[in-house]
């Protein structure tokens, strides 16, 4: 059998049994014998032909262009091979820090997912900052992924090495100081106690040193009174929630001035209502006199404009009312309104404020014989507790710019400070820098005036740093670093004490500093972790209210007063401040750009604005470029009419007009500042009289609202005054009826719709009007939450803005049925903000109309929206009520016509991993941070109970500064947001439209008005209850 | 057989005879192409490939080229989806409508009305897909079998009605325009000098052989087609009045949107047959059966359809201000006063004042008042859209919302671009397909008209006898 088996041959070579066969035929591959000789050599040398590198060369080659087909766009991120303790991928680690920029304090939380900060909230155990998160912190996380930041300390332009650069700046410190030259530290107000030590320390190597304290906003003045009239030069505590009666005089306490969060929680806590049996029926009374309309001013009862040339003369007035003195006239209006504010006032007695923000000490001492004369010394102000953010010195600074210019000052270091740009005398600094022997600056960025130092020693973001601050006598709190460095950068404090010949260790040196100074006790360690974990530290008993004497220096203030102010005729400037841009130091921050701004709405500018009548006497409309002239400097920018604002006067907000800020602050708006004037050795912002002339040409000023008023639909927007209110907790409210053949019935009660059950939970949120002052902390907390993309100034002049929530700004009109009279606001509006964020109606008018299904309901009340599925037909935004949908209308991450921080590796780690960037062509919206209320129920799931109450809150709920948001499960009979239901249903609570009975999920209360109620009112108010149809 | 009095006017003048009607179109289709041909067709590839490019950009930068925003979401792209599917109503309604009901003169028009509204749907629908964010995700608007689990389509969502209303209308149009095509094919076919064109119209005539038992057969699809047509015609802008209609938003949600969008669409479908016929009577020498009766009736429906919307508009205000709803008297009060009046009134002018001119006979059987005014109330129309969307949309319930749309040149681009696609289309049907239903409309003519005095002949019989072109049904 076997000889039948056919043999085949390999080849030519087996059948002639070749030598060269056999000699090879024990090696399977052939001819490889050779491969000794050419061991070395490979196809992908170009040389040989080995049949598995030929393998290994086509696999690698089909690999490598099949991988870069893929765009993964996973590439960058690697897995843990060891994973780090504590560490949970997807699960988010907290820290408590602080966020102390410029003296503006927050205690924070800063939530970190795989290492990298994501999300700020407040701190809930701080009772200076008490949760509250202002938009400006709530950006200032954007901030830490700036790509624009310097990436190393540099010498001139050139990049330097820190070995070298300490090198140098040292041994030209001792030789300044050896030589008895003078060296200055400048710095804006700086809360950090370890750091004023470690400035002390520097001082006392080199003794010539000095620091120097400026504020771009400054209230040096109301120190300098402070010192005058009780000898104490300190900024006293303010409670405004003791307060039955409030006057603000010119003075944005619940947007700008000192501590603007910590007041919004105490002012609204004086004005929170409940229709509850028994519950509080009363709220202070705030009057407001003010020359722009400024987010406090929006929220007065009372409010008059008037004049920055009679902002000393008002103070007075009062208290010549108060006093018994003979008056000032200010006008029928105005004298009218301080009557009457005099009145409530001297009622109020001991339970009285009068806040000035003037920084003229004679003002600020008038008003504290004003505040003394209602006993408010010991009630609502506490000189015994000094705050300290705004330490400020203008003289100091004064004599600092002309030391610089004449060569007195040797040696400059800036901390956290940018004069060139934000001081009056930026300009002669600027020029000034150039002749010093030495200029350091500790700028993240080679801004105007880090440009100009020999030196620039970045410093990190304070995300990544340590530190501490005290706010206030007595409380201190602690900045942790939530993130190694990003960059080469080192802190200031390192710096200095490292030229200072020390151990440039902050970190031990800052729990020395509080071993030493404020933990002290046995068990440091413990105490200091426990402080680390709380993120504040408050010593019990620090504070006492106390009370003052009589102010002294009264007499020789009113008659400084009286010489100071005097109205005149022309056009007078003022400058004022920003709740979102602040002074500037953040205009890179792409989120505050395009946060409106809470009154005008407008974003991405700032802009003369001028009053309805100023306006019409000068021929000025909306956008009109004109060129404002003040005392020889001009600047030339658009004009925003703005009702309420005082006749004749045009103001424009300060920290725009960066010139070397990055892509997103270059040359967005004018730089200001140096209109700011120092008068008698204080900086003033009201820049005098100048002149306003039209240029001819247009510049569009981005808003997010153009129109101005609710016109009168009171299906959006129910308000009503307090005695109303008091007489009947209903007041205010409108009830529509519809007509059927079976009589009238309520619009509630008429559905095409079987509705949904929701047998779990029914998340919703309550809004109170009367609380929400409307400074927009929740636009960027929702921003930062939800990755809500920007879209820039173009975009927003497009009305395209992408915010999932907005605040809408209504003014009052005089106009009652007239149409077209409606849609113009009053000369001195009443002003309401309303949040308005998808308000997940049961009824969705979104849901029933999109094609694909891609928005749908879910069994625990909440619209939701599956981008995947959207295929972009925009029917439900337009079919949407309240227009909270948002369309992709771009590409806006990756695209360079959009080069926010989504357009760059660094600046998307602040993306939520939580949250879907939304792609081009889909519709987005308020999820109700769905997100974070999956997270809550896993987390209970996890340990076999339901979600407690105030366990899950959403990001604009948690950030509010005065809890007019509250969330929570409605089918939670328990839980905070349906006792409040329970309480205001029939009451203040109703649904916006409740007339097409889309039933929403989110609530409103009405906005209550401390107001007298006139004849005309009362008709009014008459005339719509028995509205309706 | 078409029996008529001998006293009617006829339907078709000049004396034509059998061989004169296949002579006279079949001409168009056989003979090189004119230059004028030439020069409209050059025209109308250059306004596509302008239109194309606009689109394509749209497409590759994304919606935010046109001018819509976060409170307008639709504006040009619906009001020429609504415009576009109105225009395609007159075919219909021609070939199906009047065919039931025996109005024998469609049969010169029909053929070209069809064509149009064919046309008029591809750009409609073209609109469709330009709306959307994400056009190439289009399909999931169909309810196909999917891997996503049991993911349907939202039945409840009009956009969906939409989707079947347009997909429908468009293949049963198709089908009837074909259908009363394939005799005329056969007939091409028949004529046909080349290989070439033989073969395709022989391919397209599908065999037919004229046979009785064909011509039955064509009767019969024909009537059945028209059955089914019919509703057609009443549902297609009736659904896409409900894409308005059952929203919540005030100017939209109106329980009068079916009968008044039904009676828009057929006087805007028929200004543009007007438009177009005008132009290619004159082109191709259709005189003799395009006639002034043709231009006349069209008129006179014009004349109604036009009453019926200046009626609706009328009712729309009184219903505004009868409901006692605030915000639907305001969308009106909007529309008239607000910063868009001139839409408004633009609207009113053209297709409620306009039409009302026909009531003069003279006007009515002017070709260049006709012309005119047809293209007067395509303009209305497209406005009475606009009006519609963007003045509803833009001051809808939340004042803080309220917004202004501006065009851009894409908004105006991808307009364009549907013209350039219409007229395309249109030239090569008028060039390569019988642009007049021979077939039909040898139905209708005299056959004994050579026998009629010329006042109602149009043609003595010297001029007859002396033509060669008369002479051919008698060889």
């Amino acid at each position: 059998m076997e000889t039948q088996t056919k043999r085949y041959w390999k080849g030519l070579e087996e059948l002639r049994n070749d030598e060269t066969f056999i000699k090879n035929a024990h090696n399977e591959f052939g001819s490889f014998e050779s491969t000794d000789s050419s061991q070395n050599k490979s196809i992908v040398d170009g040389i040989g032909s080995d049949r598995r590198d030929f393998l290994k060369v086509l696999g690698f080659g089909v690999a490598a262009v099949s991988l870069a087909a893929c765009d993964a766009p996973v590439r960058k991120s690697i897995p843990y091979i060891n994973k780090p303790i504590d560490t949970f991928p997807s699960i988010a680690d907290w820290y408590a820090s602080t966020y102390a920029e410029g003296g503006d304090y927050t205690s924070i939380l800063v939530k970190t997912r795989e290492g990298r900060p994501i999300k700020i909230e407040g701190n809930r155990q701080s009772s200076v900052s008490g949760g509250g998160v202002s938009a400006r912190a709530h950006a200032s996380l954007l901030a830490l992924y700036d790509v624009e930041k310097l990436k190393g300390p540099k010498k001139g332009e050139a990049d330097a090495a820190w070995d070298t650069i300490d090198k140098e700046i040292s041994s030209q410190l001792a030789s300044i100081a050896a030589k008895g030259g003078q060296i200055r530290i400048v710095s804006s107000t700086i809360l950090s106690p370890s750091t004023k030590a470690v400035i002390s320390d520097f001082t006392k190597k080199y003794p010539t040193t000095q620091h120097i304290t400026y504020d771009a906003n400054s209230l040096a003045g109301l120190v300098k009174a402070n010192e005058i009239s009780f000898s104490k030069a300190a900024i006293p505590s303010y409670d405004f929630s003791k307060a039955k009666v409030i006057v603000g005089l010119s003075c944005d306490f619940l947007g700008t001035w000192l501590s603007a969060d910590e007041f919004s929680r105490q002012y609204v806590k004086g004005r929170k209502l409940s229709s509850a049996k028994g519950g509080k029926r009363d709220m202070s009374r705030h009057y407001q006199f003010e020359t722009i309309l400024s987010l406090t001013g929006s929220n007065a009862d009372y409010r008059a404009a008037v004049k920055p040339s009679q902002e000393g003369l008002v103070a007075l007035a009062l208290y010549n009312k108060i006093s018994g003195a003979a008056g000032v006239s200010l006008g029928a209006e105005v004298d009218k309104l301080i009557d009457k504010a005099a009145k409530d006032l001297k009622a109020a007695q001991g339970a009285a404020l009068v806040v000035s923000g003037s920084n003229d000490p004679n003002v600020q001492i008038v008003v504290n014989a004003l505040n003394s004369a209602l006993g408010s010394y010991g009630t609502t102000i506490d000189l015994g507790s000094p705050t300290y953010y705004r330490q400020g010195n203008d003289t100091a600074m004064n004599e600092l710019v002309d030391g610089v210019k004449n060569g007195a000052v040797s040696a400059v270091i800036f901390y956290g400070c940018n004069p060139v740009y934000d001081h009056p005398r930026g300009a002669e600094l600027k020029d000034g820098i150039s002749k010093l022997s030495l200029s350091v600056s500790f700028a993240d960025r080679a801004e105007e005036t880090a440009s100009l130092c020999k030196y620039i020693t970045p410093a990190p973001h304070y995300l990544e740093s340590w530190g501490d601050a005290e706010p206030k006598a007595g409380s201190y709190s602690l900045q942790q670093p939530t993130i190694s460095l990003i960059y080469k950068t080192r802190q200031a404090q390192s710096s200095l004490l490292k030229w200072a010949g020390l151990s440039e260790d902050f970190y031990a040196y800052l729990r020395n500093f509080w071993k030493n100074n404020i933990l002290g006790g046995s068990d440091f360690e413990n105490a200091w972790t426990k402080a680390l974990h709380d993120g504040v530290y408050e010593r019990a008993g620090a504070s006492t209210a106390s009370g003052a004497g009589t102010p002294a220096g009264v007499d020789a203030a009113i008659i400084a007063v009286k010489n100071t102010y005097k109205s005149g005729s022309g056009i007078e400037v003022v400058l004022y401040e920003k709740v979102g841009m602040g002074t500037g130091t953040l205009a890179n921050n792409p989120w505050l750009q395009e946060f409106p701004e809470p009154i005008t709405k407008a974003c991405w500018d700032n802009y003369a604005s001028v009053s309805q009548k100023t306006a019409q006497e000068m021929g000025l409309s909306q956008n009109d470029v004109v060129k404002v002239e003040v005392k020889g400097k001009s600047l030339e920018l658009p004009v925003l009419v703005q009702p309420g604002q005082a006749n004749g006067t045009v103001a424009i907000a300060i920290g725009y007009g960066r010139e070397k800020a990055g892509k997103s602050g270059n040359g967005v708006g004018v730089n200001v500042f140096p209109f700011a004037q120092y008068k008698a050795g204080f900086i003033s912002f009201n820049a005098g009289e100048g002149t306003v002339s039209k240029t001819g040409s247009t510049h569009k000023i981005a808003q997010t609202q153009t129109h101005e008023t609710v016109m009168a639909r009171k299906a959006v927007l129910q308000e009503a005054r307090l005695p109303e209110y008091q007489k009947d907790t209903k007041a205010g409210r409108y009830f529509p009826h519809v007509f059927t053949s079976e009589g009238v019935k309520s619009s509630t009660e008429i559905s095409l719709w079987n509705g949904y059950e929701k047998p779990n939970h029914s998340w919703g949120l309550v809004i109170d009007l009367n609380s929400c002052t409307g400074c927009g902390s929740c636009v960027i907390s929702c921003q930062a939450e939800n990755n809500v993309s920007v879209v820039g100034r173009q975009e927003v002049i497009n009305r395209r803005e992408m915010h999932w929530i907005r605040i809408d700004r209504y003014y009052s009109s005089d106009a009652v049925e007239d149409l077209k009279g409606l849609e113009i606001a009053s000369e001195n509006p009443e002003v309401t903000f309303q949040p308005l964020m998808c308000q997940h109606c049961g009824n969705a008018p979104c849901e029933t109309v999109c094609p694909v299904l891609a928005t749908t309901h879910s069994t625990e009340g909440l619209n939701q929206m599956a981008y995947n599925r959207c295929v972009g037909t925009r029917y439900c935004a337009n079919n949407c009520p309240y227009k909270v949908r948002r369309f992709n209308w771009f590409k806006y991450f990756d695209n360079d016509n959009f080069d926010y921080h989504f357009n760059n590796d660094l600046g998307k780690m602040v993306i939520n991993p939580d949250v879907t960037v939304r792609s081009r062509g889909v519709i987005e919206k308020c999820s109700m941070c769905v997100q974070r209320i999956q997270e809550g129920k896993l987390n209970a799931k996890k340990e076999r109970r339901r979600p407690v109450d105030g366990e899950i809150e959403v990001a604009c709920s948690q950030s509010c500064p005065t809890d007019a948001i509250i969330f929570g499960d409605m089918n939670d009979p328990e839980s905070r947001i349906s006792k409040l239901l329970a309480e205001e249903k029939d009451n203040r609570a109703f649904t916006m439209l409740e007339e097409i009975n889309v039933k929403p999920q989110v609530t409103y209360l009405t906005k209550i008005r401390n107001k007298d109620v006139d004849a005309k009112a009362a008709t009014a108010t008459e005339h719509a209850e028995h509205g309706g149809h | 057989m078409h029996v008529t009095s001998p006293v009617r006017t006829p339907l078709v003048t000049g004396g034509k005879t059998y061989a004169d009607v296949t002579e006279d179109i079949c001409k168009q289709v056989e003979g090189k192409p004119t230059k004028e041909w030439k020069v409209a067709f050059g025209i109308s590839l250059a306004v596509l490939a302008y239109g194309t490019a606009c689109l394509f950009w749209t497409w590759w930068e994304g919606l935010g080229v046109w001018g819509l925003n976060k409170t307008v979401g639709w504006a040009w792209d619906i009001t020429n989806f609504v415009w576009w599917v109105g225009i395609g109503h007159a075919g219909t309604l021609i070939s199906a409508i009047l065919l039931l009901f025996r109005q024998k003169w469609r049969t010169s028009i029909n053929r070209a009305a069809e064509a149009m509204t064919i046309f008029a749907v591809i750009c409609a629908a073209s609109f469709i897909l330009m709306h959307m964010g994400r056009p190439w995700l289009a399909h999931w608007a169909l309810p196909l079998p999917n891997t996503f689990g049991s993911l349907w389509v939202n039945f409840n969502s009009p956009l969906v009605w939409d989707v079947f209303a347009i997909s429908t209308y468009f293949s049963v149009s198709c089908l009837f325009w074909y259908v009363g095509l394939v005799p005329d094919l056969a007939t091409i076919r028949d004529r046909a000098q080349n290989k070439v064109s033989k073969y395709i119209y022989g391919t397209l005539a599908m065999g037919w052989n004229g046979s009785s038992k064909t011509w039955a057969r064509y009767e019969y699809i024909s009537l059945i087609l028209a059955g089914l047509s019919t509703p057609l015609v009443l549902s297609v802008h009736t659904i896409v009045s409900f894409d308005f209609a059952t929203s919540v938003i005030p100017g939209w949600h109106t329980t009068i949107f079916p009968p008044y969008f039904v009676a828009g669409a057929i006087f805007s479908g028929f200004a543009m047959v007007q438009n177009l016929m005008l132009v290619t009577r004159v082109v191709y020498k259709l005189e003799d059966y395009i006639t002034f009766e043709h231009i006349e009736m069209m008129n006179t429906i014009i004349t109604l359809t036009g009453s019926i919307v200046g009626v609706a508009y009328l009712t729309e205000f009184f219903i505004a201000w009868y409901s006692g709803v605030e915000y639907e008297s305001y969308a009106f009060i909007n529309r008239a006063t607000g910063p868009y009046w001139w839409a408004y009134w633009a609207m009113m002018t053209c297709n409620v004042i306009s039409p009302q001119l026909f009531w003069s006979r003279k006007i009515r059987r002017s070709i260049t008042w006709t012309f005119f005014l047809s293209v007067v109330v395509n303009i209305g129309m497209w406005f009475e859209r606009f009006v519609i969307i963007v003045t509803s949309l833009h001051r809808d319930y939340i004042p803080s919302s309220w917004a202004m749309f501006y065009p851009t040149m894409f908004d105006i681009g991808d307009y364009i671009f549907s013209f350039g696609l219409f007229f395309t289309l249109f030239f090569l049907f008028s060039k390569y397909l019988p642009v007049i239903n021979m077939a039909e409309v040898k139905a209708v003519i005299r056959t004994s008209s050579e026998k009629l005095p010329k006042k109602i002949s149009g043609v003595s019989k010297a001029d007859r006898l002396a033509s060669p072109a008369y002479k051919k049904d008698a060889e």
